[in-house]
């Protein structure tokens, strides 16, 4: 019975949804961390840390899920690509141990605080660096033959791949400072508006420069956009974008407490969504579709009943979590 | 020099994992150690439960911080390193594997961020059931984690079709032929690391006289404990040895380091294995007793090494070794509890220095042994990957060069020398601050409320609550 359904679309639209949650998740609380390195005095700092203290752990573990979930469904893309971005993924993995294990020292290890607190925001923007790599590698595509990833572990570093590393650091830290505007207020909310600002001005340019610059360098991804009638269909995507960077700029600049976040939010749904649209249906961009490479169908039968049981529940505990430590940050709940 | 990425690789899993192991073999059993607590302190209101659960509480947060972010790296070993392994096992492996973040490591994360953030926010029960649910994602998450080892390990209900395993029969691949008893023996093993560091800690907190209700419950608590879960598990080991004759008895003989199968075979006590010559050098053995405790019969056969061609032998020293390790720490571990056993009934548990002291060094007899079975069952386990179908050498990503996984190794072993030396010694200082330390002004607060953020406007902190 389950045999017979494709299963291919849910399992794209799940994967797709849970790799949107990390970058979504994970995003502000990276952003956070890049941010921290700019905060005026150590109390400003406890704040911010402690803005993400009890949520950070739970967000890294949608990466994990991306990661698996990939595995699971389309075994030989994940075959391919992680090995190809073998040093932007060691360098993710390195930055983030160090920037998950500052959390604690940072407060216990006093005589070091220092090494930690630089510790936590170099690791943030590192780990924010290489994940913008393997995208940029990721779009580029890889050197494949037959099942596997051929090229050299260097080939990911290019300079679009170095560009979109950098572009993501600014994304990051678009969101990152819409959270910490709703989690503070006073003199803080002030500053993290402040360099909002800055993020937004090179999250906008970035988007530009990327959407300039892929259909220059790959003339399917051109005819894609730019063939009549696509271009009709496909012009609300940079219309829309453009309004959210105008929104934006006006909801840092006013009193607005949720509307630079959900802007920064918005910005990321159209990006992600103009990928896909560049690549699709491609799963590994020139070589494999997702249907291609999928897994066994009895393979996604098998994960799929305990994937539409499990997920809205951690959805909905994830999210009561959210709600207890919802407001704004106080002094006395978080590390110590 | 030649660089061969097989080997670094191999040697890059088996740091990252080694050090990663450490973790969960503390925290699994902590876990569950907290939530009792909770719960005993929500039945009888006594405060030792609450000063207990909330210092082990902040050593939990420690470790299980630095489990969280070495284990995001495990996942991706099997891409960055194993590629082939994942491309010709993805389909049976990697559900598995996505069950275990979805029904652990969500729990875990969410509910961990209550148990230590929201003493405050949420009422005592939800406390006490976050403190459960944190424990249940840590068994849940070594039952998929386990069960993918074990499906590795002795492979069942899968076909092979043109190189790549596809799924035939998904209970019999989650409940493969070693499961139980690797799941048993790897669970229990667990709990008693955790109740040999309560032991210790509680050994040392009696000796130093500042918590002493505190100290004494944690040596009875967990001598309790260990009296039964010591011999379960040295019961469960056995099990699991004869699992392993039946169905990986290669790495059986190597564990034996048996070079000649047969009836009424040798035990090997000691000496040293020779891969090349095809024997054990300097060896004590006792004549028909490996038969005996290997099939329970004087003339039961058993598989020697020369029964199985060259290439298909695990590096014998290795496995014959870290296996006798870990007999060796379960005897002593026994010993110990016999002891502290005695002077209970003696009524002298608590003024016995050189048996306190004793208990301070078995801290760290649980996790050598977790070690050394763990290296026990993986070398043991080679040439494969997947255990008689596919080679280690045919899992390696074929991308590597020695070069690039010689500097991924370089760089994992610098950053893992970095922060598990300071997580040590930030655990020790809970230690050496003793359980009731910093509690008595603020009983509810997880952490010491001498902080640097503590003096924020009373409106902030008004408004949020």
């Amino acid at each position: 019975m389950m045999q017979a359904l494709d299963l291919v679309p849910i399992w794209t639209a799940i994967l797709a949804v849970g790799v949107f949650l990390y970058v979504a998740l994970d995003g502000f609380d990276l952003g956070v961390g890049m941010l921290y390195n700019f905060a005026p005095d150590r109390q400003a700092r406890g704040l911010v840390m402690n803005s993400i203290a009890p949520i950070w752990d739970g967000n890294e573990t949608w990466l994990i899920l991306g990661g698996v979930g990939l595995l699971a469904a389309f075994p030989v893309a994940f075959a391919i690509i992680i090995p190809a971005v073998y040093f932007p993924i060691l360098l993710m993995l390195l930055a983030l141990i160090f920037r998950g294990v500052a959390f604690e020292f940072r407060y216990r290890d006093a005589e070091r605080h220092t090494f930690w607190d630089r510790g936590f925001a170099a690791g943030s923007a590192l780990a924010a660096f290489a994940q913008g790599i393997v995208l940029g590698a990721f779009i580029q595509g890889f050197h494949v033959e037959g099942r596997h990833f051929v090229g050299s572990s260097f080939d990911c570093f290019t300079p679009f791949s170095i560009f979109t590393g950098i572009a993501l650091m600014f994304g990051y830290g678009l969101l990152g400072a819409g959270w910490l505007i709703i989690k503070t207020d006073g003199a803080l909310q002030d500053w993290a508006r402040r360099l909002g600002l800055y993020c937004l001005v090179g999250t906008a340019i970035a988007i530009a420069v990327v959407s300039i610059w892929t259909p220059l360098a790959d003339a399917h991804i051109a005819a894609r956009w730019f063939s009549f009638p696509h271009v009709v269909w496909l012009a609300p995507v940079p219309l829309i974008t453009a309004a959210l960077v105008l929104y934006a700029w006006h909801a840092l600049r006013t009193a607005s407490e949720y509307g630079p976040f959900a802007a920064g939010l918005g910005l990321f749904v159209m990006s992600y969504l103009g990928i896909a649209i560049s690549l699709w249906p491609m799963i590994v961009p020139r070589h494999f579709t997702l249907h291609q490479a999928a897994a066994s169908p009895s393979t996604q039968a098998f994960l799929l009943v305990g994937t539409l049981i499990l997920l809205p529940i951690v959805l909905l505990y994830t999210g009561w979590s959210y709600w207890v430590f919802r407001g704004k940050v106080r002094g006395d709940i978080g590390y110590h | 020099m030649h660089l061969d990425p097989e080997f670094l690789s191999r040697l890059q899993f088996a740091w990252v994992v080694g050090w990663h192991i450490l973790l969960p073999a503390f925290t699994v059993g902590l876990a569950s150690f907290i939530a009792f607590l909770e719960g005993v302190y929500a039945l009888t209101r006594r405060d030792v439960f609450l000063h207990l659960s909330q210092f082990w509480l902040r050593i939990f947060a420690v470790s299980f911080g630095m489990g969280v972010v070495t284990g995001i790296v495990m996942p991706f070993q099997f891409g960055t390193n194993w590629s082939r392994l994942s491309d010709a096992a993805g389909n049976v492996i990697s559900p598995l594997l996505a069950y275990e973040g979805l029904t652990a490591f969500f729990l875990e994360a969410t509910f961990l961020g209550v148990l230590l953030f929201g003493r405050k926010l949420v009422p005592p029960a939800m406390h006490f059931v976050a403190a459960v649910l944190v424990a249940a994602g840590t068994l849940s998450s070594s039952f998929w984690i386990i069960a993918t080892n074990s499906w590795m390990q002795t492979p069942v209900g899968y076909a092979i079709v043109d190189g790549l395993f596809y799924p035939k029969d998904w209970s019999a691949i989650l409940f493969s032929p070693s499961l139980p008893y690797r799941l048993a023996h790897t669970v229990s093993a667990f709990y008693v690391t955790t109740a040999f560091v309560v032991l210790g800690v509680g050994a040392y907190t009696v000796r130093r006289g500042q918590s002493p209700a505190e100290g004494r419950m944690m040596l009875r608590l967990s001598l309790w404990f260990l009296a039964i879960f010591v011999p379960v598990q040295i019961v469960l080991g056995d099990l699991q040895g004869l699992n392993t004759l039946e169905y990986q008895p290669a790495k059986l003989a190597a564990i034996e380091g048996l070079w000649d199968g047969g009836r009424g075979v040798p035990a090997s006590i000691i000496g040293w294995p020779d891969q090349e010559q095809e024997r054990n050098l300097a060896e004590i053995a006792v004549p028909r007793l490996g038969s005996l405790y290997l099939t329970h019969a004087w003339n039961g056969e058993v598989k020697g090494l020369k029964d199985f061609p060259p290439d298909q032998r695990a590096p014998v020293a290795i496995v014959y070794f870290t296996f006798r390790i870990m007999v060796g720490i379960g005897l002593l571990m026994l010993a110990t509890v016999l002891a502290g056993f005695y002077l209970l009934w003696r009524g002298r548990l608590d003024d016995t220095p050189w048996y306190l002291k004793l208990c301070q060094v078995t801290v760290c007899l649980g996790f050598i042994a977790v070690l050394a079975g763990w290296t026990t069952t993986e070398v043991g386990r080679q040439p494969w990957t997947i255990y008689g179908l596919m080679r280690t050498a045919d899992s390696v990503s074929p991308s590597l060069t020695g070069a690039d996984v010689l500097l991924s190794f370089v760089l994992y072993v610098i950053v893992y020398l970095v922060i598990f030396p300071v997580g040590i010694s930030v655990m020790l200082r809970f230690v050496w601050r003793g359980p009731a330390a910093s509690e008595e002004a603020e009983p509810i607060e997880s952490g010491h409320p001498k902080s640097p953020i503590e003096a924020l406007s009373p409106t902030i902190a008004g408004r949020a609550s």
